[in-house]
C-alpha cells in the first residue's frame, strides 16, 4: 500500500509541476464520456450564430484578426469548469472558453477557427500588449492597476474569494475561522496576499504552490486545511470530487472577470460589450452557465457590464 | 525605483529567505559532499559503490524532481513530518552535495601520491592521512570550482518558490498580482543576485590568494 501511495504521489507531484503538458499524444483517443467532468462534452452542444458583415473601423486588433482570418485567444488550461484542456483530446472546455467562442462568433469568426493559447497569470498583461493573443478570457479580474496596462470588456462573471475544505471539516466556516489552520493558494496570487496582509492565519501556516491542483492534492492528504481563491475556481474542484470536498460558501471579496483587450482599443471593447450584453439579455449567457459551472449546483449571479 | 520602494515589504524578507536558504544548504552540502568524496576514495569497495551510486542518482535527477519528491511524495511515507523550508534545504543539499563531492574528489586527485605514502610510512591511519594530509591540500586547489558550485546553488534556490518557500524567486508572481511593472521588478531581482554573487566572488578571490599552493 505504502509503495503504491508513494508512486501516486510521485506521479502527481511530477505531472502537476511540469507547466508544459504533454500534447495529447498519450495512448489511444479516449472513448466519449471520459472528459465529462470538464464539461466540454455537454458544452459541445452549445453553438453561436456567426455574425456576418462585421467591420470595426479604427480597431487595429480587429484588422489583424481580419487579415489573419483566424483568432488566437489566451486562456487558462487548468481550471475545471472554467478553462481546462482535456489531456487526451487537447480541446479546451469550460465557461471562459464558451465566452471566448461567443465573442468570436459575434465578431464574425467561426469559433472552430480559434487557437487557444495557455497564458499563465503572470504573463497576461505582456502577452496582450505584445499582440500574441487577440483577446484573453481566463478568470481575469478587473482591477484599477491592470486597467492601466490593458483594457477590459465585461465583467462577464462575478466571483468572490472563498474557501475549499474537506467535506468532513466543520471547523472552518469562513475567513475568520482560519486562525491556526494551514491555508494554500497559488504563489503570489491576490487571495494569498490578502490572507497574508489581513493576518487571517499565521505566516507559518501559509502554503504556496504553482498550481491549484497541487493545493487540492495537499488538502486531500490533510497537509493543508483550506484552499483559497475565487469561488468559481473552487466550485470546479468541488464538482470533480463532491464526496471529499466542499466550498464553504462565504465569499469575502468581489472579483469581476473581464475579457482582456489591447489597451485603448475602444472600438473593439464596445463591440465585445455589445456581444456580451446581447448574450445576457437573450438567455445565451444562462445557457452557457448551466452547461459548465452550473453543474456544481450553485446559482448564477448575472453581472452588469461596466462600460467605460 | 518606484517598483523597488513600493514593494520593499517583498524584496527585503524574500531576499533574506534566499540568503537563509543558501547559507544552510551551502553548509550542508559542503559537509555532506566532503563525506561523499571520502566514501568515493575509501579502500572499502562497499563505501565506494554507495558513493558512486549516490552521485550518479543525485546528479542526474533534475532539481525540480528532487523538490517534488520531498514536498509531494515523501510526506505520504509518514515517517517524520518536514516543513516546507527544511524540505527545501534538504532538497538543495541532496542535489548540490553530489556536485561538491566530485569537485572535492578532483581536488584529492591533485595531491601527489607521495603525500599519502609518506603519511602511511609515519604510521598514520587512513582517516588521519585523509583528514590531516590529503583533504586540506585538496580543498586548497579546488577553490574556484567549489565557489562556482555554490553560485549555482544560490541561483537554484529560486526553484523553492514553486514549493511554498517565499524567497526571491517568488517576487515576480507577487508583483504581477499587484499590477506592478514586472520587467523592472525582474531587473531588481537580477541586481540582487548580482550583488550576492559578487560577495561570493570576493570570498573566492581572497581564499585563492591566501591558500595558493606553490608547486
Amino acid at each position: 500500500m505504502r509503495i503504491r501511495t508513494l508512486a501516486v504521489g510521485l506521479l502527481v507531484g511530477g505531472l502537476t509541476m511540469t507547466t508544459m503538458t504533454a500534447c495529447g499524444k498519450e495512448g489511444t483517443p479516449a472513448t466519449p464520456g471520459s472528459g465529462d467532468q470538464s464539461g466540454s462534452n455537454a458544452a459541445a452542444a452549445l453553438t453561436y450564430p456567426v455574425a456576418t458583415g462585421v467591420d470595426l473601423a479604427g480597431s487595429p486588433v480587429f484588422a489583424k484578426m481580419k487579415s489573419a482570418g483566424a483568432l488566437t485567444v489566451g486562456a487558462k488550461d487548468d481550471q475545471p469548469g472554467l478553462g481546462q484542456k482535456d489531456p487526451t483530446t487537447g480541446k479546451f472546455g469550460g465557461f471562459d472558453i464558451e465566452i471566448a467562442k461567443l465573442v468570436s462568433a459575434g465578431l464574425g469568426f467561426d469559433p472552430e477557427k480559434i487557437t487557444f493559447r495557455t497564458v499563465d497569470s503572470g504573463a497576461r498583461e505582456q502577452t496582450i500588449a505584445n499582440g500574441d493573443v487577440n483577446y484573453y478570457v481566463g478568470t481575469y479580474s478587473i482591477t484599477d492597476k491592470r486597467k492601466a496596462l490593458v483594457s477590459f470588456a465585461g465583467p462577464y462573471f462575478i466571483a468572490g474569494q472563498d474557501l475549499l475544505v474537506r467535506k468532513d471539516d466543520t471547523s472552518i466556516t469562513g475567513k475568520d475561522t482560519l486562525k491556526g489552520k494551514k491555508v494554500c493558494s497559488v504563489t503570489g496570487s491576490t487571495p494569498i496576499q490578502k490572507v497574508r496582509s489581513e493576518n487571517l492565519t499565521e505566516p507559518g501556516n501559509i502554503v504556496e504552490f504553482q498550481k491549484y491542483s497541487q493545493c487540492v492534492e495537499k488538502l486531500l492528504s490533510k497537509d493543508v486545511d483550506a484552499v483559497t481563491t475565487d469561488d468559481a475556481i473552487l466550485k470546479g474542484y468541488a464538482a470533480q470530487d463532491p464526496d471529499n470536498l466542499k466550498v464553504v460558501g462565504q465569499t469575502f471579496s468581489t472579483e469581476k472577470y473581464g475579457i482582456g483587450l489591447n489597451k485603448d482599443d475602444k472600438v473593439l471593447r464596445d463591440k465585445v460589450n455589445e456581444i456580451l450584453q446581447k448574450a445576457l439579455d437573450d438567455g445565451t449567457w444562462q445557457k452557457i452557465y448551466d452547461a459548465t459551472l452550473g453543474k456544481s449546483g450553485s446559482q448564477a449571479k448575472k453581472p452588469t457590464l461596466e462600460k467605460y | 525605483m518606484d517598483v523597488l520602494f513600493n514593494n520593499l515589504d517583498l524584496f527585503g524578507p524574500f531576499f533574506l529567505r534566499t540568503i537563509e536558504l543558501f547559507v544552510l544548504s551551502a553548509v550542508g552540502s559542503l559537509i555532506w559532499g566532503t563525506i561523499l568524496a571520502m566514501l568515493r576514495v575509501s579502500p572499502v569497495p562497499v563505501f565506494r559503490a554507495v558513493g558512486t551510486a549516490y552521485v550518479t542518482i543525485a546528479r542526474n535527477t533534475p532539481l525540480t524532481l528532487v523538490f517534488a519528491f520531498f514536498v509531494f511524495a515523501y510526506p505520504l511515507l509518514d515517517i517524520v513530518k518536514v516543513d516546507y523550508f527544511p524540505a527545501a534545504v534538504i532538497a538543495l543539499t541532496v542535489y548540490t552535495s553530489a556536485f561538491i563531492c566530485e569537485v572535492v574528489r578532483s581536488g584529492i586527485n591533485t595531491v601527489p601520491v607521495g603525500q599519502a605514502e609518506a603519511g602511511r610510512a609515519l604510521g598514520l591511519t587512513f582517516a588521519q592521512i585523509l583528514g590531516q594530509v590529503v583533504l586540506p591540500q585538496a580543498l586548497r586547489s579546488v577553490v574556484p570550482p567549489l565557489i562556482s558550485t555554490l553560485i549555482a546553488l544560490l541561483k537554484n534556490t529560486t526553484i523553492a518558490a514553486g514549493f511554498s518557500v517565499a524567497e526571491a524567486g517568488a517576487i515576480r508572481s507577487y508583483l504581477s498580482e499587484r499590477g506592478e511593472n514586472q520587467l523592472v521588478g525582474l531587473l531588481w531581482v537580477a541586481l540582487g543576485f548580482i550583488i550576492l554573487v559578487a560577495v561570493l566572488s570576493f570570498v573566492q578571490r581572497s581564499l585563492e590568494k591566501r591558500w595558493s599552493v606553490a608547486r
